[in-house]
Order: structure tokens, then C-alpha cells, then sequence
């Protein structure tokens, strides 16, 4: 069994919206160990010109795999999670997501290609909010390794 | 450590490397933080059924910390832009107090408009490369 070659192309509907909250930032800032009052501190995100605390620049990650969990479960698509390992990752950033952010994920897969025993897709998700602001665009490739 | 600004900075300046330990609690707290809750980052039973030397961490948490490493030399968590990664090796994780290593390294390849500058790091655990073509995009304060 390997990811199904015709999802190749496809454009997914927009995610749910995704409501970034202080606690989820200080919770992955934390994880990491980034320690910044910035990820922290609303005065002294503030303070620093950002409307309220800011996420760190792969916080991202929460937010695409939020959007795309359904997709990725999807039985027809066929991703064999334990086989599967990140191959690469981007971001760019138009600005950092911020608490009070709601967003929405927008993901396409590029590409599905079969490599020797492993299969490799390229996807891309966008990431807006609720009214139209680019924030993220992230481009992930995953691996499946063969059985 | 005072940040960088951008009038001061050369292509070529090395960013003191940094090292970063990461233990199967780690793990457990990044998979609670990031969702990402693939058991081959926490089940060594099932990573070695499916060929995996032990439990490897997570890409994207690897991916963080040299987003950190980025983000502390420029004294702020919303000054990378752009950050790109291949993840070349695995970090391999060991069930002890210890865990891995990830020692971060990079430099500064050029100068940009609007006070960026792009950095290329590199990122070792143990003989392993674990990333590769990592290049970031980052904004520097002015003075």
C-alpha cells in the first residue's frame, strides 16, 4: 500500500478556522525553549510593535497539521503514518501569526511520486485569515518509506 | 547576548554555535505541543518494528530549534521570514537522561532590503548531519 498517485494536483477545500491563542503560543514556545516575552507577554509583544503575543516561526506546523488532519486521514489517500518521515519544510512568512489570529489552511498537493520503494508528496498550504490577510505560505514533503 | 543590527553585520559573520539536548521528555512535551503525535516519536517498540534505529524526534521540533537558535541571536521570535530545511537524518533519541545532542551552527550569506539578512545554518547530532539545505530569511534590528 503507498499514498494513492491521483490525489496529485488536488486543491482542498479551505480547513475550519483555527483560532490562535495565547496559551497555545506559550505552550509550543515553551516546548521548543524559546523564551521570549514576546511569545509571553502581551505588553511586551506590544511593546515591540505586534498587536499581542507572537508565535515563533514554525508555530505554523500547529496550524497547517490542524487543517490538514482530515485530508491526511483520509482512507483513499492512503499516508501509512509509522512509514512515513518529514523530508523538507518551508515557510515564508508575510508576518508572524499573533494571538486573536483566525485562520484558515488551504493546502494543495503538488506532486506524488514513486522513488525506488519510497513515495514522496509535495504539498503546499496557505495560510490566511478569516478575512483574506496572507500570513504563511508552508511547503512540507513527506516520505514514505516502503514496507 | 546583545542582537545583531543590521547596518553592522557582514556577509560571512558566523553566529556562535549553540547546543541544544534533547530527551524523550521532549518528545512527549513537543508531540502535546505541536499535535504531532506520530508513535514513532515516542514508541521505541513500534520505530524499531518499522526499521527505525529507536525513537527519532520529530522533524518539525529539530526544524524549531534552529528556528530558535535564529530567533535568539536576532532578539526576536517574529524576525525570520523565510526558513527552509531537508531533513537529511534522522535525530535518534535514546531512552536515558541524557538523549540527543543537536549542536547548531550558521552564517550570514548575504544582505537584503528592508533590514534582512539570509543565514544558512547547519545542524548535527552526533556524526549525522540531520539538516541540509537550511537557509532562513531574517530580519535584524537597526540601531
Amino acid at each position: 500500500m503507498a499514498i494513492n498517485p491521483d490525489y496529485a494536483g488536488r486543491t482542498f477545500e479551505p480547513s475550519e478556522p483555527y483560532e490562535v491563542s495565547r496559551v497555545k503560543i506559550a505552550e509550543f514556545a515553551t516546548a521548543i525553549g524559546e523564551p521570549s516575552p514576546l511569545c509571553r507577554d502581551r505588553a511586551a509583544a506590544q511593546a515591540a510593535g505586534y498587536p499581542d503575543v507572537i508565535a515563533p516561526p514554525t508555530f505554523a506546523i500547529v496550524v497547517t497539521s490542524a487543517g490538514n488532519s482530515k485530508l491526511m486521514s483520509d482512507p483513499d489517500l492512503g499516508v501509512n503514518y509509522a512509514m512515513i518521515v518529514h523530508g523538507e519544510q518551508s515557510f515564508t512568512h508575510t508576518r508572524p501569526l499573533h494571538a486573536g489570529d483566525i485562520v484558515v489552511a488551504q493546502s494543495t498537493i503538488e506532486s506524488i511520486k514513486q522513488v525506488r520503494n519510497m513515495t514522496t508528496m509535495a504539498m503546499v498550504t496557505e495560510v490566511r485569515t478569516v478575512d483574506g490577510e496572507h500570513v504563511c505560505t508552508a511547503r512540507s514533503t513527506l516520505v514514505e518509506r516502503g514496507a | 547576548m546583545a542582537s545583531p543590527s543590521y547596518q553592522d553585520i557582514q556577509a560571512g559573520a558566523e553566529i556562535a554555535p549553540r547546543q541544544y539536548q534533547v530527551t524523550r521528555r521532549d518528545l512527549v512535551r513537543y508531540a502535546g505541543a505541536s499535535g504531532d503525535f506520530n508513535v514513532i516519536h515516542w514508541n521505541e517498540r513500534i520505530a524499531k518494528s518499522v526499521g527505525l534505529p529507536n525513537v527519532i524526534a520529530h522533524g518539525m521540533l529539530t526544524m524549531a530549534l534552529a528556528g530558535r537558535y535564529l530567533t535568539e541571536w536576532a532578539g526576536d521570535p517574529g524576525a525570520v521570514t523565510e526558513f527552509g530545511v531537508r531533513f537529511s537524518s534522522p535525530v535518534v533519541v535514546p531512552d536515558d537522561d541524557k538523549g540527543a545532542m543537536v549542536e547548531i551552527a550558521g552564517a550570514v550569506t548575504g544582505k537584503l532590503d528592508g533590514n534582512q539578512v539570509t543565514v544558512e545554518i547547519t545542524a548535527r547530532s552526533g556524526d549525522a548531519k540531520v539538516l541540509t539545505r537550511a537557509h532562513a530569511v531574517v530580519r535584524l534590528a537597526t540601531v
